[in-house]
């Protein structure tokens, strides 16, 4: 066999490890009823196939032949097994002389295993650490070892981990099901925040390895749209329309030099135009279902924001009322907050500097940095300097994340030289 | 991936078997190893002779000298190694940990270390020296 033929297989193989390995564990896990024995039983069969299809050539259905290899493989290592433990030889008649339904599936079943794959991932039996790691490694196909690299973790710490929630998914028999629909919505919440930390750990770092941590990025994406596909609901929209808002604007919120860039002062022809529309588009369809809730009114606010030429021509009032809408949905001082600031830059700096310091009277925001930045850039416009400075100088004591304190410092040392005028 | 899998065992422990204990644990670790074979996840492995074997070497004194037995003072000796053929460390896990010979003693996994860039660096290094 020429070794080019071999080359070619394994590469075809790679590829659709990629893109298929999901959907063949979730009809495997299905089939066989256990995590373990079916992650092993994919691998089989993707070892099988390297070795065949260089010499039978790749099936018409890969996914398909890759499913139903990995069943075979599966009831021979309980056959085997059953040298030593007669309790297998049952499982493995039952499995062989069950209807092969489903197997190679219409695409219906097929897509109701990978949404059964994951909202097991994302059970909220689990750590929630552990249904990060889980989704990752089950789901989107990535290796313990990426997974560590991604989240700067240890592997063996990162390994021990998705061992004990596949001990515990195993133990506290959590059922292999798409959740029934009084149990959906909260659900599909949980399911949401794992995609949307995944995200956010690739976007809001900016340091160390920000490449793996960019690819987190993508991944959370992948899976928004994955997500989408199998179960369009508003928020599922609503969160993949604000991923792709967000990571639109990669490009523009950092200078070369590694520096912190606001919105405000973003260079806007950075701005990812495709995934704009994209973003924009999906906000419209949540927005019209008239069941949209926090996922859906955040990317509206990044939508009206993409829209707009330069921070001036931002469409305020509109900002202002979606946040009125969030804080109805989801209240939370740090929403109050956004609030103010989108406030101040409609009806000017005095209007936000009272609401953001009834708010932190209140107590709640004392020790949130971004509560005394923004009093600070307040204070800054208005021309109170000391106030100014007093107030950047509390958020600097506040954050631990170096972009954020360099910009920080930048800003103090601007204050120090001028006037205070802008 | 390859992953180097270290058994442990306490010297004379799978010797201090029953005759059909030991012949038990042998076959199903044999069992285990073809199917490990069979899968392609079997990349190699020995097992080892006792710590008495062993001679090891030492640079001293500007020259490589001998000693007998590696003297550690640990209950648990190293008793084999097994190369595995796996995805990812989870999958070394979930494949060693069905290894019958796990209950008479710990394994320690460890990815193998990826020397390409080591040792294409070395091959230039040498390649330059050749042609000066």
């Amino acid at each position: 066999m020429p070794e080019s033929a071999i080359e070619q297989v394994r590469e075809s193989l790679d590829a659709l490890y990629r893109a298929e390995s999901g959907r063949i564990l979730a009809t495997l896990i299905r089939l066989l009823s256990d995590f373990d024995l079916a992650e092993d039983a994919m691998q089989d069969a993707f070892a099988a196939a390297l070795d065949r299809w260089p010499q039978d050539g790749v099936p018409a259905n890969p996914r398909a032949w890759l499913v139903s290899t990995g069943r075979f493989k599966a009831i021979d290592t309980l056959r085997r097994r059953a040298r030593f433990d007669a309790s297998q030889e049952k499982i493995a008649e039952q499995l062989e002389t069950e209807p092969p339904d489903g197997v190679v599936g219409e695409d219906g079943s097929v897509e109701d295993d990978r949404l059964r794959l994951i909202f097991t991932c994302c059970h909220p039996a689990l750590a929630a650490e552990a249904r990060v790691a889980l989704t990752l490694r089950e789901v989107c196909g990535l290796t313990t070892e990426e997974i560590a690299r991604a989240f700067l973790t240890g592997a063996p710490t990162l390994a021990q981990r998705i061992v004990r929630a596949k001990t515990k998914i195993r133990e506290a028999r959590i059922p292999y099901q798409v959740p029934s629909p009084e149990e959906l919505p909260e659900r599909i919440g949980a399911v949401l925040q794992v995609v949307y930390l995944v995200f956010n750990e690739g976007y809001s770092a900016s340091s160390g390895a920000s490449l793996t941590r960019a690819d987190l990025s993508a991944e959370a994406i992948r899976l928004g749209r994955l997500l989408v596909e199998l179960l369009p609901e508003p928020e599922v929209m609503g969160l993949l329309a604000l991923m792709l808002l967000q990571e639109s604007r990669r490009a523009a919120r950092t200078s070369p030099t590694g520096e912190l860039v606001l919105l405000e002062q973003q260079n806007r022809s950075l701005w990812n135009r495709l995934q704009i529309a994209e973003g924009v588009q999906l906000v419209e369809r949540a927005l019209s279902s008239r069941r949209f809730g926090p996922y859906t009114l955040q990317a509206a606010m990044a939508a009206v924001h993409s829209e707009a030429v330069d921070s001036g021509a931002t469409d305020w009032p509109q900002i202002v009322a979606l946040y009125g809408a969030l804080m109805q949905a989801a209240p939370s001082p740090i929403v109050e907050l956004n609030r103010a600031v989108a406030v101040a830059m409609r009806d000017g700096p005095e209007a936000g500097l009272t609401l953001i310091d009834a708010l932190l009277a209140r107590g709640d925001l004392e020790n949130y940095h971004l509560a005394h930045s923004a009093r600070a850039d307040l204070c800054r416009r208005l021309g109170r300097t000391a106030e100014a400075r007093s107030a950047y100088e509390r958020a600097l004591t506040l954050t631990r994340l170096e972009p954020e304190r360099r910009f920080l410092e930048k800003r103090l040392r601007e204050l120090g030289v001028g006037s205070g005028v802008k | 991936m390859k992953y180097i899998c270290l058994g442990y065992i306490e010297p004379g422990k799978f010797e201090n078997l029953a005759e059909t204990e030991r012949n038990a644990l042998m076959d199903e670790c044999c069992t285990y190893d073809d199917e490990l074979r069979k899968n392609g996840h079997f990349a190699g492995g020995e097992a080892l002779q006792g710590p008495q074997s062993a001679a090891t070497l030492r640079w001293q004194e500007g020259k490589a000298s001998v000693t007998d037995g590696p003297y550690a003072e640990t209950k648990e000796q190293l008793g084999g190694i097994l190369i595995l053929e796996a995805r990812d460390l989870n999958h070394a896990i979930q494949l060693m940990s069905k290894h019958p010979g796990v209950k008479v003693g710990p394994f320690e996994i460890r990815p193998a270390a990826d020397l390409g860039e080591m040792v294409r660096g070395s091959e230039l290094r040498r390649a330059a020296a050749k042609t000066k």
